[in-house]
This record gives structure tokens, C-alpha cells and sequence, in this order.
């Protein structure tokens, strides 16, 4: 296939040995298609890190391989990779100046002293710093290094770049400018981004695909829209966003609750006949209606907390398991509850997803 | 301006002066004083059984290049005195450039240990330094002299059949040197390459440089400072070394230590030995300035 940028291929990574060994990657396999931003999302420690420093070459694999267009790339030494990173610390080269750092690469590719000034330039533009060529990188604020290190790993042209936590130093207002700014470079130069964030919101907002992990282990990929509606396990429900999780048995193709309530899902088969399962439903997908309703499920205001946009209406059902609803706050900011009032709460058949375990 | 301000303005002065006040006593002392009687001695003429007369002449600092001859009267360049001053500098700036070989290695394994075993280390390194200099110069002629533990090791294993005259030699002095002054080029570098932020190594390899390429474009211009630090901390008591070409070098490889120290002794020709310190320490201070101007414009290479 020819739309492949990287591919790992059941890449296992362990560090230290024998009874302290910890497997940091436990047969990971993952595509990413040329030109995509693909964003590796999870908690720390969770081995996104490590995937992005096997496929940059600063790590070897303890097994499985590394695909670059289609070329196994696992043991060549990461200056023989045409994949550039940006790194968290940025890791700027303290003595040289912006323009330098910026040329730095191609200098090393040992390209004509022309090349080297004009990509220099052009990149620089990109990252509009053209008024700091001549500075210190020392002399600059986070969110100018940020930019100096991107420039500095877009200008040889890497067939992947690949983003180590970069906007993890940055306070939040100059944060949400990069996502836009690294949005925009990767549309204007067409390179295939490799995010690494532990930022649910970050990846969401800027990724074409995105790869859940958790303990060494790829949980989900699929587009920001997937991963957030249909959470195949209660990782990725409770890690995106958040959930109400409740548990049910499958009893004649709908789910039972504990409260004897049977809700309609999706994408059941028969053998799913008698399973017992977790059913995950977004606040935002909770409906409260009159307690009287018909096809409602009556449950118990127990708590309201109010968040400004949305208020938080925690609710009791009559087995004892809690449901979060996220009502839109109304213009008086009453959303007309109290504690203690029954209420009616409808779930649409599409909002409720049955995890696998 | 208020005089409730001038007052403490000039309290402020006072107490700044007597806070400089043991340094500048000390200065005078130890630094300046001597160096000035040393300056004064220069012009002065040699007494008979050392010591000097207090007739002004220049005859110390015109000896120090050049030579009277007794019959004719006429002066001759000293070819002796410049072999000296040549050794003297060829030999610093080898044990230099010996030390930092040895040195940077040894700083980067030291620096790349893990914290705890780092102290061990670094506290190895300085053993040296607890001994006496004359001890640790008598134990590297017990190494290398002709009936000594390099020489008898090699015979046994066969490698030569007659020891390899060593001591006595230029060969002798330059490794009783790199070995005296290595700490002094180990500290200074552990310190540089111990600020130095590991991570750019995998920048610099990311970016498609060689390990070559790094050591040469990223870690030595960054620990430059360090490597000044180092060079001038052997190059400069090198220059003035005493003992250990003395004591390995024999009588024949002198440096312009053991030359001074010949003025005052034998020679009994303490102008001329004033005269010598005293273009010792012009040397030093040209070869400071060269040498730290060289290095603060490297540091910018398209500058």
C-alpha cells in the first residue's frame, strides 16, 4: 500500500531486565497513512513515548519492526532516518541562533550554503520569526522556542514529524494558539504529524486519527468523532471525555439494567444472549423528561453542580447505581431541579454503548 | 538630595571600603609586593655571593637573550636560554593537549555516571592530589626509569630485549606532567559537560548529524568553557614547572623553572632569575590572551 507513511509492526519494547524488566510496548501494531495527523493519546507511562522514540531511532525495538514508506527502517541510527522530532524540552541548541538551529539539519545533510539560507528563511516565515534570525535562543519566550524547534525539525523536510508533548510547557491561551498554528503548518507543508499528548482535548481538536494507548497496548484507533462515540472498552470511555458506565445483562437483544429497566442497543449478535456487560453513556447524552413519561427510567436528583455553560445533575436510580446528566444551563442559570425530585431520564439508542471488557 | 541621604550614602562608602579592606591587604602582601621587589631586583646588579647591589643595570633583562662574550665584549643571542623558553612552551602546551585527550573522555564517563557513584568518582580523581608532588614524581620515575616497573614488564613479556631510555628524557617530562596536571583539566571539564543537557544529543543526531558531527558541532562548543577553564589550569603552572623536570628530566631538559631556580642557587645571578620570573610572566599573560580571545571567537563560527 502505498498511502503508508509508518508502520510498527508488532514493536515490543522492555526496559531493564529479568524481574525489574517493564514492558513499556507490548506488541504494538499501528499505520499511519501519509499526510494524516495522527495523535498518539494517553496517560503517562502508557508507552506513547516510547513508540515515538522507536520510530525516531533513539530506541531499538526489543522485537518487531519499523516501517518507513514501506522500508524497514528498525535498525538504521536516527540520523539516517528522514524523520524529524520535535521535543518536549525543545532542545534547542543553546549556542547557536535561531537561524542557525533552524539550518542546523540541513547543514548536517550538507546541502549547498544556499539551500541552507533560503530554506532557513522560508521556514522561519512559516513560523513568522523572521525578526529573531539573529537572536539567542536563550533570549526568547516558550512559545518563540516552540516555534524556533518546530522550524528547526520542518526544514529538512522529514517524511514524518513527529511532536514529543510539544505544547505541554506552554500556558493554556498560547497553547491553544500552537493547536491552531500546527494545525496550519501541517495543511501548508502536507508532512505526516505524530503527536504524543496525554491531552484528551488536545487530540480530539487537532488529529485525523487517533491512537488510544494504555499499559504498553494500542486500546482503539479511529477518527476523534470513533473514538468518542463508540469506545470499544471502559479505558477509552472513561480516558476521552467522561462517562457514566452501568452495568446490565443482554436479556432478548436489549440491555437490562439493575433497576429492571431494558434499553435498546446497537450492534448486539446472539451470543451476546445472557452476557452481562458495561453500558457507557456520555452527561451530555442523558435526558431528563416528567418522572411520568412513558419509556423513562425514574430516577433520584441527588446533587446539582453548576458549571457555568452546563449544570451537573448527579441522579440515583432505584437499584443505586449514579447517572451524571450535563444539562445546558438555561438564561437564568436555573435549570429548575432541587434535590430530592423524581425525575424521568431517557437514553437515546444511539447515545448508549456496550463496551467489551 | 537630602544630608540625612549624603550621610548615608557616605556611611554606605565607608563600609564598602573596610569590607575590601583584608582583601586589598592581602593583594599588597601576597600578590603585588613581591612581584614588585621581584620587578625592582631585575634592574639591579648581581652581588658577589648572591643577594644583589643596589646599582641600577640592565644587564639581567639584556641576558636574557643574549650573551657577553668574555673576550670581545660583544653580545651573541643565547641559544641556550631560547632552547629553554621553547622547551619550556612546546612541552605546557603538549602536557595540554595530553591532559584534554585524556581528560574529556574521562569527564564524560565521569559526568554520564549515575549521581551516587559520580561522587566516587570524581573523589578517585583527586587522590592524587593528597600526596606530596615530589612523592607522586618519585613514583612515576620508579615507573618508568630503566630498571623500573615498564621497563622490567616489558623485557619480561619480551617485547624489547633492552629497557627504553625514558627518563632523563623530554618523553619523561611530558608524562610526569599530563600526570600531575590531569585533575586540573578533569575538574573544570566535569563541570562543563555535567550542565550539559544530554538531550541535545538526540536533537543533534535527529537532525542528521554523525556522532563525529555532534561531538564536534554541538558538545564542544557548548563545554568550551570548560575546556578554557582546563587548559589555562595546566598550561599555566606547566610553564612554570619545577620539580618535575627536575626530577625526570634530568639536568639537561630544563624548563625555565629549574632555569630560575639555577640563578638563585649556583649561578648566584638573582637579577638575571628576577628578570626571567618576570618574562615568565609575560608569557603567561600573552598566551592567556591569545588564547582566551581565540576561544571567545570560535564560539560564533559564522560570526
Amino acid at each position: 500500500m502505498n498511502d503508508i507513511a509508518v508502520e510498527a509492526r508488532n514493536a515490543v519494547k522492555t526496559f531493564g531486565q529479568g524481574d525489574h524488566a517493564v514492558r513499556a510496548l507490548d506488541d504494538v501494531s499501528v499505520t499511519i497513512r501519509k499526510g494524516e495527523f495522527f495523535t498518539l493519546l494517553g496517560p503517562s507511562g502508557c508507552g506513547k513515548t516510547t513508540l515515538l522514540r522507536l520510530i525516531a531511532g533513539f530506541e531499538m525495538p526489543t522485537g518487531g519492526q519499523i516501517l518507513l514508506d514501506g522500508a524497514d527502517i528498525t535498525d538504521l541510527p536516527p540520523n539516517k532516518r528522514p524523520v524529524n522530532t520535535v521535543f518536549q524540552s525543545y532542545a534547542l541548541f543553546p549556542h547557536l541562533t535561531v537561524a542557525e538551529n533552524v539550518g542546523f539539519g540541513l547543514e548536517m545533510l550538507n546541502r549547498p550554503k544556499a539551500e541552507v539560507r533560503q530554506t532557513t528563511e522560508r521556514m522561519l516565515a512559516l513560523v513568522k520569526l523572521e525578526a529573531l534570525a539573529g537572536r539567542k535562543t536563550s533570549q526568547l519566550s516558550g512559545g518563540q522556542q516552540q516555534r524556533v524547534a518546530l522550524a528547526r525539525a520542518l526544514a529538512p523536510q522529514p517524511k514524518v514529524l513527529l511532536l514529543d508533548e510539544p505544547l505541554s510547557a506552554l500556558d493554556l491561551k498560547l497553547r491553544k494558539e500552537m493547536q491552531t498554528e500546527l494545525k496550519r503548518l501541517q495543511h501548508e507543508t502536507g508532512i505526516t504529524f505524530i503527536f504524543v499528548t496525554h491531552d484528551q482535548e488536545e487530540a480530539l481538536t487537532m488529529s485525523d486519527r487517533i491512537g488510544v494507548m494504555s499499559a504498553g497496548k494500542i486500546q482503539q484507533i479511529g477518527s476523534p468523532r470513533d473514538i468518542y462515540t463508540r469506545p470499544v472498552n471502559r479505558f477509552v470511555a472513561s480516558f476521552i471525555g467522561e462517562s457514566n458506565f452501568l452495568p446490565a445483562t443482554i436479556v432478548q437483544g436489549a440491555a437490562r439494567l439493575g433497576s429492571g429497566h431494558s434499553l435498546a442497543v446497537e450492534g448486539l449478535t446472539p451470543v451476546d444472549e445472557g452476557r452481562k456487560v458495561t453500558l457507557a453513556v456520555r452527561p451530555e447524552q442523558v435526558r431528563l423528561t416528567a418522572e411520568d413519561e412513558a419509556d423513562t427510567i425514574r430516577a433520584t436528583v441527588r446533587d446539582l453542580v453548576y458549571f457555568g455553560t452546563d449544570t451537573h445533575c448527579h441522579l440515583m436510580l432505584s437499584d443505586g447505581e449514579e447517572v451524571v446528566a450535563r444539562l445546558q444551563s438555561p438564561a437564568s442559570g436555573d435549570a429548575g431541579l432541587s434535590e430530592g425530585q423524581i425525575v424521568g431520564l431517557r437514553l437515546a439508542p444511539g447515545a448508549v454503548q456496550v463496551l467489551g471488557d | 538630595m537630602s544630608a540625612a541621604e549624603d550621610a548615608v550614602r557616605a556611611a554606605n562608602t565607608r563600609n564598602a571600603w573596610a569590607l575590601v579592606t583584608p582583601a586589598l591587604i592581602l593583594l599588597t602582601f601576597a600578590a603585588s609586593g613581591p612581584l614588585l621587589i621581584v620587578l625592582v631586583y631585575s634592574f639591579l646588579t648581581p652581588g658577589q655571593y648572591g643577594n644583589v647591589e643596589w646599582i641600577f643595570s640592565l644587564d639581567a633583562w639584556i641576558g636574557i637573550l643574549f650573551t657577553k662574550d668574555i673576550f670581545d665584549e660583544t653580545y651573541k643571542l643565547a641559544d641556550a636560554h631560547l632552547t629553554i623558553f621553547w622547551r619550556s612552551v612546546k612541552l605546557s602546551f603538549l602536557t595540554t593537549v595530553i591532559t584534554f585527550a585524556i581528560g574529556f573522555p574521562t569527564a564524560w564517563f565521569i559526568a554520564t555516571r549515575p549521581p551516587r557513584s559520580r561522587a566516587l568518582w570524581l573523589f578517585l580523581i583527586t587522590i592524587p592530589f593528597w600526596t606530596n608532588l615530589l612523592i607522586r614524581t618519585f613514583a612515576i620515575n620508579e615507573v618508568i626509569r630503566n630498571e623500573g616497573l615498564l621497563n622490567t614488564f616489558l623485557i619480561w613479556l619480551g617485547v624489547i630485549e633492552r629497557p627504553i631510555q625514558i627518563v632523563y628524557t623530554d618523553v619523561a617530562v611530558l608524562i610526569g606532567m599530563a600526570y600531575v596536571y590531569l585533575p586540573l583539566m578533569v575538574l573544570p571539564l566535569f563541570a562543563a559537560i555535567d550542565r550539559f543537557d544530554m538531550r541535545l544529543l538526540e536533537a543533534g543526531y535527529d537532525l542528521y548529524a554523525s556522532r563525529w558531527r555532534v561531538l564536534r558541532r554541538v558538545i564542544l562548543p557548548i563545554v568550551k568553557p570548560g575546556i578554557v577553564a582546563g587548559s589555562i589550569l595546566v598550561f599555566v603552572p606547566s610553564l612554570g614547572a619545577y620539580v618535575t623536570p627536575r626530577v625526570l628530566g634530568g639536568g639537561k631538559n630544563m624548563m625555565i623553572g629549574n632555569f630560575i631556580e639555577l640563578q638563585f642557587g649556583q649561578a648566584r645571578n638573582w637579577p638575571l632569575g628576577a628578570a626571567l620570573s618576570m618574562t615568565l610572566l609575560m608569557i603567561v599573560m600573552v598566551a592567556l590572551l591569545f588564547y582566551v580571545r581565540a576561544a571567545s571567537k570560535g564560539s560564533n563560527p559564522h560570526g
